[in-house]
């Protein structure tokens, strides 16, 4: 079996969110980190692997430094990667990114893809069933847990208050929560393993069946009108008082409020 | 692409079960805003199996039309048959703005259906409005007018972004669940029926469901409750919990969570406020042994007033509550139910 692996690097918000002075983001302040959906994606794939054995090929779109994300999912376990960096591919929207990946992915033998659900930095959860599209195969995203029965995949895909248990022939996309699994170590041979190995770089001209007019900050339709750091409501009160001190503040702001 | 040919403010109106969800109603509220802005109508797409009895709910929220996809294959959602049904209703009747519900079916069939018809889609936004784009006038570039403007956050809850698709139609949102206001319903209203089959061959694409297994929780909308008890791992136990409970059953209020309680396995995920659950504006927001991450803020920071109970005096969830208590929750929230069981007991 034949698995591709989509991850982003994104930067670390959760915990390590830097701001300035001005209650602005501090982006420069912030670290990158493997998109925990993608790595949860990542480790779904290394079990199948361990479970069935499989080859896992992870791919990732973004600047060249994103080669750091490519040798993490290495370390763990994947057996390639392949990093698509091109200038001309810079400012793309969800539209742009999956024809992108698509277009790479058009290169690759596969079974089953696999991407996380979203990304930390833009929370879309667009750009896996975007590629599925593109692909013209089907998705089933919000996937909590993955089977392969013969040529199939069976899927617990989630919803608000219940989950269908989906059967769907490969191949096929699905997209991965992080609540799916704990996503396993790098293990030190597998990161010195890692450092030794070859990684794919693709451009422009590496991509298939892709036109031109469809990628970048040219090809996307989206387009930023307008973006600002999000100013916060001011904090309010805060005391420090003894248990029914904090009862009889609490008590009273709420019937200054009215609730009571 | 003509763009002139595209008119009309469209809503996908989801259903589960053939009962319509709460967002088609929030999203029927501001589509009648926009299609005013833009002169023009509010068009419901409502799509499924034997779901044409829903379409007078639909009028009585604001739409003006309701085109009906009526098929066995549309039972339960499949995200192929969706998306084909919704895409062809889009390439026959072309709409100017389509706006679906940023739900576990509509952001996974927002962007499927965006990919089909060759449009841009922006996720989870919060505020839609009528505005020009540029916004202000760039020279040597026009400036466009009667544009759909989509602000969403990004960046879990750091960052606002406004967003336009100019050059494209129709122009696609997925909305997040709680934001819009519905209309108050109009008894009796009746919009234009249109019914549409685009006819449906399953294929590869078509997935089978094996098996639906619902949450067996019964348990209130915690989108629609006034007050809400809220309690985080700081809480301990899901035993603990109780103590919450009992706060809430004074009040007349709902308890709900932040994601450390549903990764626990102490709640369920339907009851989890924040970015990966839902967002809430109550009129008070307990928030109880919550530290405040910053994609727990973004689900729950429109509240009315928030109150925050927490011994860690750093803890992030100070930096949005009104008023803040620094302190052990176990001693203070008993306390402070009975407290509230005796002010209300005195004003009766």
């Amino acid at each position: 079996m034949k698995i591709v692996v989509c991850i982003k690097q994104v930067p670390d918000t959760k915990g390590g969110v830097k701001f300035n002075p001005d209650g602005t983001l501090d982006r420069g302040a912030m670290l990158t980190i493997m998109n925990p959906d993608d790595k949860a994606g990542l480790e779904a794939a290394l079990r199948l692997k361990d479970q069935y054995g499989a080859e896992v090929t992870v791919v990732t779109m973004g600047l060249p430094k994103a080669e750091e994300v490519l040798r993490e999912a290495l370390a763990m376990g994947a057996d390639n990667g392949i990093l698509v960096t091109d200038r001309v591919l810079g400012g793309a929207d969800t539209w742009a990114t999956s024809t992108t990946v698509a277009g790479a992915i058009r290169n690759l033998e596969y079974d089953l893809i696999i991407t996380g659900r979203q990304a930390i930095d833009g929370d879309t959860a667009q750009v896996g069933p975007q590629i599925s599209e593109h692909l013209d195969i089907p998705v089933i995203s919000y996937a909590q847990d993955i089977k392969v029965e013969g040529d199939s995949v069976i899927v617990e895909r989630q919803y608000e208050d219940r989950y269908h248990v989906v059967k769907a022939k490969m191949p096929c996309l699905i997209t991965a929560l992080s609540e799916l699994n704990e996503p396993r170590y790098m293990t030190p041979g597998g990161i010195f393993d890692a450092y030794k190995k070859e990684l794919t770089v693709w451009g422009r001209a590496d991509l298939k069946d892709v036109d031109d007019a469809n990628l970048g900050l040219k090809g996307s339709p989206t387009k930023i009108a307008k973006a600002s750091d999000k100013v916060r409501k001011g904090a309010g009160e805060k005391v420090t008082l003894d248990p029914d001190e904090s009862v009889s503040y609490i008590v009273d702001k709420l019937k200054v409020k009215h609730v009571i | 692409m003509n763009l002139e040919e595209y008119k009309g403010v469209y809503v996908f109106a989801q259903q589960v079960d053939n009962e319509i969800s709460s967002i088609a109603f929030e999203l029927l509220g501001k589509a009648k805003d926009l299609a005013k802005d833009l002169s023009t109508d509010v068009t419901a797409v409502l799509i499924g199996s034997d779901v044409k009895g829903l379409a007078d709910q639909l009028a009585e929220y604001g739409a003006d039309k309701v085109i009906v996809v009526d098929d066995p294959e549309l039972k339960d959602y499949r995200t192929e048959p969706y998306a084909h049904a919704l895409s062809s209703v889009i390439n026959k009747y072309k709409p100017e703005i389509m706006l679906v519900g940023a739900t576990a079916i509509g952001r996974d069939l927002g962007p499927r259906v965006s990919a089909r018809v060759a449009t841009g889609l922006t996720a989870d936004c919060t505020v839609l409005e009528i505005g020009d784009f540029p916004l202000q006038a760039v020279p040597g570039q026009e400036q466009l007018h009667n544009q759909l403007l989509m602000t969403r956050p990004a960046f879990g809850g750091n960052t606002i972004a406004t967003i336009a698709c100019p050059y494209n139609r129709p122009q696609m949102a997925t909305v997040r669940a709680g934001v819009m206001q519905k209309i108050e319903p109009i008894k009796g209203a009746k919009a234009v029926v249109e019914e549409f089959n685009p006819g449906f061959t399953p294929d590869n694409k078509y997935v089978e469901i094996l098996d639906i297994v619902k949450s067996v929780v019964e348990t209130v909308d915690i989108m629609d409750a006034k007050i809400l008890v809220s309690g985080g791992r700081g809480v301990g136990s899901p035993e603990n919990f109780k103590i919450l409970e009992d706060l809430a059953a004074v009040l007349g209020g709902t308890v709900s969570c932040s994601r450390a309680v549903v990764d626990s396995g102490w709640k369920p995920k339907d009851l989890q406020v924040g970015q990966t659950g839902k967002t809430v504006r109550p009129n008070v927001y307990f928030a109880i042994g919550i530290s405040g991450a910053i994609q727990h803020v973004a689900g729950m920071e429109e509240s009315d007033i928030i109150v925050a109970i927490n011994k860690d005096a750093d803890a992030p969830i100070f930096d949005v509550a009104d008023y803040g208590v620094v302190g052990d929750l176990n001693k203070i929230v008993p306390k402070l139910t009975e407290a509230l069981k005796a002010e209300i007991a005195a004003a009766k």
